[in-house]
């Protein structure tokens, strides 16, 4: 056993944790934050994207013991209040889910995605981006709109502040 | 995933002392493959020494005509930086096809080479470019580095520090990636070295893991051109046959991706 501490969401945490425990685990079982999916558990499906100091990893295939010290942001922790998130609300206005499983990973990388590449995104950068998540519902054609959406978004409401 | 004990060095000093400690002790770095073999346990390490957090082991460095990685350096530094892309572009675009982009922020090029994966992408570089692997012991040239699948010249507890590559006049590097995996189905990495050799390296094709390709080396001694590999034949014993592709469609696969390696070349 040993003692991950890390700031989740904004708020210290302490957790006592196997070192094997997985990062995905520490969040969903220990901390409750359930937002964040296992799908396929074997690093390819994307279910359970997580940004680790600002960088979208997948925390199935982490230990906990790894994110020691570091900063991590799941998907509860990207609205303000009640507000949506700009990649949130373009999911949403874009009808860019179906069954919803993949959709927490989806928007925690393509926030990702957007801040890496800004104002350049286009259609194909999107696709290519998006390989580490899989959606088996869409046919990914709506998400890809709303990330390009939300791309548009986030830049307005970065300009903004 | 069985029980393991977790320990994070801050050097590579610590971390060898940590691996002599344990019983039977594994080296994680990105841990983008050995944490996926540990869940489906398939390796069982008593103790997992983790050198993601040592400062010393990560940075990328330009010095003459020679460019240094550091062994904990992730894919994505190297694919985003602009040093690698002045120095061997080929390389950069090497790193920025290997996994997806999460798997790119956490993997390593130390714990690539390290498992040596027989469809790795970094292995054809290193064979290529000939560069020069450095550990806390030694210094070991790539070609004496790989010694087949997944297994390597290192010695027990032994640790990647950096590797060290030639710059040179040209590159270039091109794969055919598994759809589902983006490991390399067959990839080919071409280099033209400051004194005027040429370098062929496959990866994902042969049995024996990253290979050297004399025949297209020859032909490319002779004409430098995508065209100067039309003639050449790739024997297909050896190579590796399976559900994703044959030995022959291998074979032929390491001349279109030559040629396209070739073409893209600067």
């Amino acid at each position: 056993m040993s003692t991950v501490k890390l700031t989740v969401n904004g708020k210290a945490v302490a957790v006592d944790v196997e070192d094997r425990t997985l990062l995905v685990q520490l969040l969903r079982d220990h901390l409750n934050l359930t937002g964040t999916h296992v799908g396929c558990d074997t690093s390819q499906c994307g279910a359970c994207v997580v940004h680790m100091d600002g960088k979208a990893v997948k925390s199935c295939t982490m230990l906990a013991g790894q994110a020691d010290g570091a900063n991590v942001t799941t998907i509860e922790g990207i609205a303000r209040g009640d507000e949506l998130h700009p990649m949130q609300a373009a999911f949403r206005d874009n009808h860019g889910l179906q069954c919803g499983y993949c959709t927490p990973g989806m928007i925690m990388s393509a926030i990702d995605i957007v801040h890496r590449h800004g104002g350049e995104l286009d259609e194909a950068t999107v696709r290519h981006e998006l390989e580490g998540n899989i959606c088996r519902c869409t046919g990914y054609h709506n998400i890809v709109k709303a990330v390009l959406d939300a791309a548009g978004r986030m830049k307005v409401s970065q300009a903004a502040e | 995933m069985y029980q393991t004990t977790y320990h994070r060095a801050s050097s590579v000093d610590e971390a060898a002392a940590l691996f002599a400690k344990g019983s039977e002790a594994k080296f994680l770095a990105g841990g983008q493959t050995l944490l996926p073999v540990m869940k489906q346990r398939l390796a069982s390490p008593s103790d997992v020494i983790d050198l993601g957090k040592i400062k010393e082991l990560i940075g990328i460095e330009v010095s003459g005509d020679t460019l240094t990685v550091k062994a904990a350096t992730p894919h994505y530094d190297v694919a985003t930086s602009d040093a690698v892309k002045k120095a061997i572009p080929a390389l950069a675009y090497l790193a920025s096809l290997i996994g997806d982009p999460a798997v790119r922020y956490r993997g390593t090029i130390g714990g690539s080479i390290a498992n040596n994966d027989p469809a790795a992408d970094y292995p054809a570089a290193l064979l290529a470019l000939g560069a020069t692997v450095k550990t806390n012991k030694r210094s070991i040239a790539a070609e004496d580095f790989f010694k087949g699948l997944f297994t390597t010249a290192l010695e027990d507890g032994e640790i990647i520090t950096s590797v060290s590559f030639p710059v040179p006049q040209k590159a270039g590097y091109a794969k055919m990636p598994h759809p589902a995996s983006r490991f390399a189905l067959t990839a080919v990495f071409v280099a033209q070295t400051k004194t005027g050799e040429i370098r062929v390296a496959a990866t994902g094709a042969s049995q024996s893991g990253v290979m050297r390709v004399s025949a297209i080396e020859a032909a490319l001694k002779a004409n430098w051109s995508p065209s100067a590999i039309d003639g050449v034949s790739i024997s297909a014993s050896n190579l590796l046959s399976d559900i994703h592709g044959t030995a022959e469609y291998r074979a032929n696969l390491i001349k279109v991706m030559a040629q396209r390696a070739v073409a893209a070349a600067s």
